[in-house]
């Protein structure tokens, strides 16, 4: 795996809380210092095990959010769940400074490298852009020329992460779209009506299947099945789809 | 709604701790219904630790990881083959 140090059995790190800012009022994103870090490709995860005085254990999955340049820290971007145990905790009480249990990089298959040449056509519904955003972000890092288009699919404008982020890059990183679709609570003057991602998005703000994009889906559940299901009827091949799903029948 | 991923993906920890190398990227065969596709899609119920991965086709359990406090049990009974890319 490029970037990363040879196979040996994964083992669980001692990382440390160096920042956090909140993205939206419910994610925040944590930067982690994590000690001899082998480096990552965007769309891997780390697991994070929280154990209570009482022995008590407990581990999830969250998506990378930043490229790895080679050095420095990793940034998770946590989106609060009103019975999310874990990430109630992560978002409202972990502090500077303190310590967390962290496991990886994993995950082979959910991964973009910089070194493929295909469009690529990211769906994301909600918090599902956190390894998305990974990936805009490494294109970024080594200014590749691949055609990124993201649909981004959130309840209100209040609710999108890295929005100004977003903005940013599609002024500053050629080759990159953004499309919002808002599911609630669209912004002034916007000309949909709020609705959930459908074919005519996907059909209009995606790239055409003779493209043969390298298209990454990742959301809730319901989100991506949809999503999935859109892109097979529009005619991607199913093996350049990849999968990602958190949460569960919302 | 829950706060953790529901398919193969999130066991890529657990199987990285036990394999060499990533079966989450691995082709799995259900021995179920025969579908075919990657271990990280597979269904999941429970969360890590301990937990049951299912066909997304014919729901039948394709794989289970067992934790003990010494030991893990894996059990592959609806994996009838597992296909690993060996390049990079």
């Amino acid at each position: 795996m490029a970037g990363t140090a040879v196979s040996r059995r994964l083992i669980w790190r001692v990382a440390t809380l160096v920042g956090a800012r909140m993205e939206t009022p419910t994610a925040r994103t944590l930067v982690l210092q994590v000690p001899d870090w082998p480096g990552h490709l965007p769309g891997q995860h780390v697991d994070v095990r929280l154990t209570a005085p009482d022995g008590y254990s407990t581990q999830r999955s969250y998506s990378i959010a930043s490229d790895w340049p080679g050095d420095g820290t990793i940034e998770l971007t946590i989106q609060r769940l009103p019975d999310g145990e874990v990430s109630t905790y992560l978002t409202d009480i972990y502090r500077i400074g303190d310590p967390i249990e962290l496991r990886g990089p994993v995950g082979g298959w959910f991964v973009w490298r910089t070194a493929q040449t295909s469009p690529v056509l990211l769906l994301g519904g909600g918090s599902g852009v956190v390894p998305l955003m990974a990936m805009i972000r490494a294109r970024g890092a080594v200014r590749g020329r691949q055609p990124f288009r993201l649909i981004y699919s959130v309840r209100t404008p209040q609710d999108a992460l890295f929005a100004d982020e977003l903005a940013r890059r599609v002024r500053d990183d050629p080759g990159l779209d953004v499309r919002y679709v808002y599911t609630r609570k669209t912004p002034e003057a916007w000309p949909d009506p709020p609705r959930r991602i459908g074919v005519a998005t996907v059909n209009t703000y995606g790239w055409p299947p003779e493209f043969e994009p390298d298209c990454f889906v990742c959301g809730p559940t319901s989100f991506v099945e949809t999503a999935a299901d859109i892109l097979v009827a529009l005619g991607h091949d199913s093996q350049k789809i990849k999968t990602e799903r958190f949460g569960g029948t919302s | 709604m829950t706060d953790f991923m529901v398919d193969g993906n999130a066991m890529a920890g657990d199987l990285r701790e036990i394999f060499a190398m990533d079966v989450t990227a691995a082709t799995v065969v259900c021995a179920g219904c025969g579908w075919v596709g990657a271990v990280a899609t597979l269904r999941l119920w429970g969360h890590p630790p301990g937990v049951v991965a299912r066909c997304p086709h014919c729901e039948q359990v394709v794989l289970r990881i067992v934790r003990a406090p010494d030991r893990v049990f894996l059990d592959l009974r609806g994996a009838m083959r597992l296909e690993l890319p060996l390049s990079s």
